[in-house]
């Protein structure tokens, strides 16, 4: 491998996210379709212990404890929304990575837009006026 | 005046920066529980169900392997011996003989004990962590939940009003 070759083949190495998940074979379940929406779904759903971690992503016990109940829920025939619903019943809108949309958080998702405009305002006045 | 209007946004800027500030200095485990003004969750393990609670009392996660349980338990058997406070207590991913030893030891201030041995209680209960306790109001419904180890302050300041005392 030439030099060049090598530091790039180093490069994507330490790029490529730790293939293995936290979970282990026998929390799978046996239906791959239901299974593939467990695993979607806790990608979205934060690790209350860890804090910024998917319980996807996460190795810690609570984690584990929350696959399984989302699991449960899924296999009880729940829709996604419902088995969200389960978890954020019990442990609020902090299990979601994503913060919902609603009153007490349209300044968390609108500010930016916001400030946005006032400074595109700002700009576009003070170019007008430089002309 | 209006030649200062320029500062206004660094003014702006100044109140955001402060006051995102001050968030980071919350404690990033309190969280708040969605279970307080509902009615207590419903759950069965071995040992205490939810049918099994009569409010006012106190529901206490606690286990044999959690060190501070060990430091809010002198405070739970006041609760329960001097202040005759009902308190139901679930051992959390305990083994029965593992509970049952620490209750031995250090006495056993619950009315009655159930052994949630794989977390499912924890998670009806939105349980992060041991030790946790719930309020239960006389009409069964969650009034306040306290995450980490009872103080004696937390115990005049929120539990007891909480239970209506």
């Amino acid at each position: 491998m030439t030099r060049p070759a090598a530091i790039l083949a180093l490069l994507l190495a330490l790029l490529s996210a730790p293939a293995q998940a936290a979970l282990d074979a026998g929390e799978m379940l046996a239906d791959p379709a239901l299974e593939a929406r467990a695993r979607a779904l806790a990608k979205g759903l934060r690790c209350v212990v860890c804090q910024n971690q998917s319980i996807d992503d996460s190795g810690a016990d609570l984690a584990r404890d929350l696959r399984r109940s989302l699991r449960a829920r899924l296999l009880a025939g729940d829709s996604d929304e419902e088995a969200i619903g389960y978890l954020t019943e019990r442990y609020g809108d902090y299990v979601l990575l994503e913060p919902p949309l609603k009153p007490a958080t349209w300044a968390l998702w609108f500010a930016p837009v916001g400030f946005a405009a006032v400074a595109l305002a700002l700009a576009l006045r003070y170019f007008r006026r430089r002309e | 005046m209006r030649r200062l209007l320029f500062l206004a946004p660094l003014a702006v800027f100044a109140a955001l920066a402060a006051w995102l500030y001050v968030g980071l200095g919350g404690d990033p485990a309190r969280i708040p529980s969605p279970l307080v003004g509902r009615p207590a969750p419903a759950f069965a393990v071995d040992g205490l169900a939810t049918a099994d609670l009569e409010g006012p009392a106190l529901v206490n996660i606690f286990a044999s392997w959690c060190v501070p349980c060990r430091a809010e338990h002198p405070l739970l058997t006041h609760l329960a011996e001097e202040q005759g406070v009902a308190i139901y207590g679930i051992a959390y991913k305990d083994r029965p003989e593992a509970a049952n030893a620490f209750l031995a030891e250090l006495g056993n201030p619950y009315r009655k004990v159930g052994y949630d041995e794989d977390g499912g209680a924890g998670v009806e209960w939105g349980v992060t962590g041991v030790p946790e306790t719930f309020v239960l109001d006389a009409g069964g419904m969650v009034a306040f939940k306290h995450t980490g180890p009872l103080t004696p302050d937390a115990v005049r300041r929120d539990l007891l009003p909480a239970l209506g005392r």
